[in-house]
């Protein structure tokens, strides 16, 4: 389990999530993009696609940092749930909070 | 299988994937091991350390794994005073969707078979089916 995190060239921030985010590793990704919105970024993708599973505890602090984003004039975009994280996604309603694309390509794009 | 579970929130990970490892093969499908078992014993265990065990170390939660033929129990019980279970709030309504906590039960109600509770409510039973 670890969390990445890469600029792109256009200054968005991009977090790969590898294993899992739940209740014992969620503190670790919310200081790391806390930390890169103090530095001054704004745009940021969380890709999932090498993630395996997310508890409500990673649930919530997706929310918690999507508030901080927005509250900063900026935005957060997720990218590369498998079928079973879009389904968990959906069923807490909270594709409806997030903009979510297929691939980190794709969300880097709608930046 | 047993397991005593330190209450530690940094050690639910390695606890959820001791206990996915070590279910024989073809007791579930290698989906729902992978994503609705190790899910929801996630969200037990951290329930119980959490709220159950106040994050003491020097307490454990207590975890229990019965096999049968295609059905899996894992019980989840920490030392704490319990909750009431039917007393968490829809956290899919407006008002809540925005909430950083308050999902667990509901996500694991979704993710498993079958949920029962102990009467002091500082149990969890979590039923899984093959197929």
């Amino acid at each position: 389990m670890r969390f990445t995190l890469k600029k792109d060239k256009s200054g968005v921030v991009v977090v790969g999530v590898e294993g899992q985010l739940i209740v014992g590793n969620r503190q670790e990704l919310k200081q790391k993009v806390l930390d890169a919105l103090e530095e001054g970024s704004r745009k940021f993708v969380i890709d999932f696609s090498k993630t395996g599973y997310i508890d409500s505890s990673g649930l919530g602090v997706l929310v918690s940092l999507s508030k901080k984003i927005r509250e900063q004039g900026g935005e957060l975009r997720l990218a590369g749930l498998n079928a079973d994280l879009q389904t968990l996604f959906e069923l807490t309603k909270l594709d409806t909070l997030f903009a979510i694309t297929r691939t980190a390509e794709e969300a880097l794009a709608a930046f | 299988m047993k397991l005593d579970v330190p209450s530690d929130l940094r050690v639910v990970g390695d606890a959820v994937e001791l206990v996915a490892s070590h279910l024989p093969p073809g007791t579930l499908s290698p989906r729902r091991i992978s994503f609705n078992l190790r899910t929801a014993l996630a969200e037990a265990l951290g329930n119980a350390i959490r709220y159950g065990t106040g994050e003491d170390p020097r307490r454990i939660v207590r975890v229990l794994v019965e096999l049968g033929r295609d059905v899996v129990r894992i019980y989840v019980v920490d030392d704490g005073a319990g909750f009431d279970p039917g007393g968490t709030p829809d956290p899919t309504s407006p008002e809540n969707l925005e909430r950083e906590f308050g999902r667990g039960l509901f996500v694991i109600r979704h993710l498993v078979d079958d949920v029962a509770f102990n009467e002091k409510g500082n149990g969890i039973c979590l039923t899984l089916r093959a197929g």
